[in-house]
């Protein structure tokens, strides 16, 4: 266990909600929920889903801590917004369910190699390097992220789309030896440390 | 006439050899015809998107757009800044209502800013490309410079999430939203009504990580436009139009379909309304033809 992780078991013992609510993202709204499963009935990939945002909700309530943190269901939004949009309590449905998924991916719980958390992980690092999204080594990444062997199979079974956008000039090769950035790269990593640190105190991680 | 003048934001995928580059040459005439003149933000960054959630936190995410938004504030005061980006719109947007709403993330979102010699006092708005042409241009504006309309094309108006979720077009509903077959009417094309995918997930950001899900999705909406009988698909969305153009060719290799479904932006479609060749509509840029549109444009 992550010792973030065990230090909010120590902190909140079994009182799940109030954790949800004191550390996620729009937590606060979760015990809102009337459990009508508008927006389990919302969701474009809700057969695909073991717990709807609406179980969710409930099993928060209900102090089920370690299967809401490791539910692979809250890595599943695409952020559509029609939960938030449809919830005749209006909760800001589509943020909470990023803000578990933010919570259980800080505190190490998340399912280990869960394809959408690592799709973040990769699309974060790689933003944050010039300020903009360079699409060909995100790609490549996204691709290798399970090592080379795989990594070449992938790329070999999306070569025919790769090639298109190529001819498209849609994806550029040369964006693998620089390609777009931001000219003040050093102010927004240090904007975005002196984020991260502030953040990092106001939710008790630091010390 | 005097041009409107708005902070224009790109974004990532807009830039040139990224994944909607043709998106931004199929504004220009568009914007020129409409007097709207945009421009672009002074080294601009990455919103963070609808995946940033993962890895970035609430404040790291809030103080990347809040830098654009500053650097709206500083360099071009009196302009809304402007997306053609669904993403880039939302996460702008939101971050403009949350500032404004919670005193301590304003706070501490300066704070941060400092860092990169920026302060953020909440004066800018945010908006979409298409708030403009419906709000500040109008749609008998829009009618107005058409010079080859184009008849005889039948377009299905494929919204998607988050031109429409959970902002939207003020006036239009979520669920069923007119704005986008009127802009389709307005350049002399025939939109499908009743087409059922109109708000349909094409799967975002899942299209890389869950793609079996995805493409379930992107099936429904293109053989839903074969059901009408369209030429087209239309999208104001950048990540719309890419999943929903290029993964046809993977569903046809995995389940034995023929899609090839054209999906443009309601831009390239003003853009050759407006009398703008091939090249001024992107349409280089479209992986499977929009042929009936290529031949208006060539005409």
């Amino acid at each position: 266990m992550s010792e973030l992780n065990q230090k909010a078991v120590a902190k909140y013992q079994n009182n799940f909600l109030k954790e949800v609510e004191e550390r996620v993202e729009d937590g606060e709204w979760v015990s809102m929920c009337m459990q009508c499963g508008v927006c389990a009935g919302s969701c474009p990939l809700g057969p695909h889903w073991e717990h709807s945002p609406q179980k969710i909700f409930r099993m928060i309530m209900a102090g089920k801590r370690d299967e809401v943190l490791t539910s692979d269901s809250v890595w599943m939004c695409t952020s559509c917004y029609s939960c938030i949009v449809r919830c005749p309590r209006k909760l800001p449905i589509t943020h909470i369910m990023h803000g578990i998924a933010h919570y259980a991916h800080r505190l190490d719980v998340a399912p280990k190699g869960q394809p959408t958390r690592e799709l973040a992980r990769v699309f974060w690092n790689n933003l944050i390097k010039t300020g903009r999204v360079n699409e060909l080594k995100f790609s490549l990444a996204v691709y290798f992220k399970d090592g080379f062997s795989q990594g070449i199979k992938n790329l070999m079974s999306m070569q025919g789309i790769a090639l298109g956008l190529v001819k498209a000039k849609r994806l550029n090769p040369m964006e693998i030896i620089g390609g777009h950035k931001c000219k003040d790269v050093g102010g927004i990593q240090k904007m975005l440390a002196k984020a991260k640190e502030i953040e990092d105190r106001r939710q008790g991680y630091s010390s | 006439m005097a041009k409107k003048n708005y902070a224009f934001y790109p974004g990532c995928s807009s830039q040139k050899g990224a994944s909607a580059s043709n998106f931004v040459p199929s504004i220009d005439v568009m914007c020129d015809k409409l007097d709207i003149q945009l421009n672009e933000i002074p080294d601009w960054n990455c919103c963070s998107a609808s995946i940033g959630y993962g890895e970035g936190g609430q404040l790291s995410r809030l103080v990347l757009n809040a830098r654009n938004l500053a650097l709206v504030e500083q360099n071009m005061p009196g302009q809304d800044l402007v997306s053609g980006c669904p993403a880039c719109w939302l996460a702008t947007r939101e971050t403009a209502e949350k500032l404004s709403e919670v005193d301590s993330l304003m706070a501490d979102t300066n704070e941060a800013l400092k860092e990169a010699g920026l302060n953020f006092k909440g004066t800018v708005k945010a908006r979409h490309l298409v708030e403009v042409l419906i709000e500040d241009v109008g749609f008998d504006a829009m009618k107005a410079p058409v010079v080859k309309p184009l008849e005889g094309m039948k377009i299905a108006g494929y919204v998607g999430c988050q031109t429409n979720r959970p902002f939207g077009i003020a006036g239009e509903s979520f669920e069923n939203p007119q704005y986008l077959d009127k802009m389709i009417e307005t350049v002399g094309a025939e939109a499908a009504t009743g087409y059922e995918q109109k708000i349909t997930c094409c799967g975002g950001a899942l299209a890389f990580s869950e793609p079996e899900k995805s493409q379930k999705q992107i099936r429904d909406i293109v053989e839903s436009a074969y059901d009408h009988g369209v030429d087209m698909i239309v999208t104001p969305c950048q990540l719309c139009q890419a999943n929903v153009e290029i993964y046809q060719s993977e569903i046809n290799k995995k389940k034995g379909t023929k899609l090839a479904m054209p999906v443009v932006y309601y831009s390239q479609l003003m853009t050759v309304a407006y009398g703008g060749n091939a090249k001024q509509a992107g349409l280089d840029g479209n992986i499977l033809r929009p042929q009936k549109l290529l031949d208006i444009a060539t005409k």
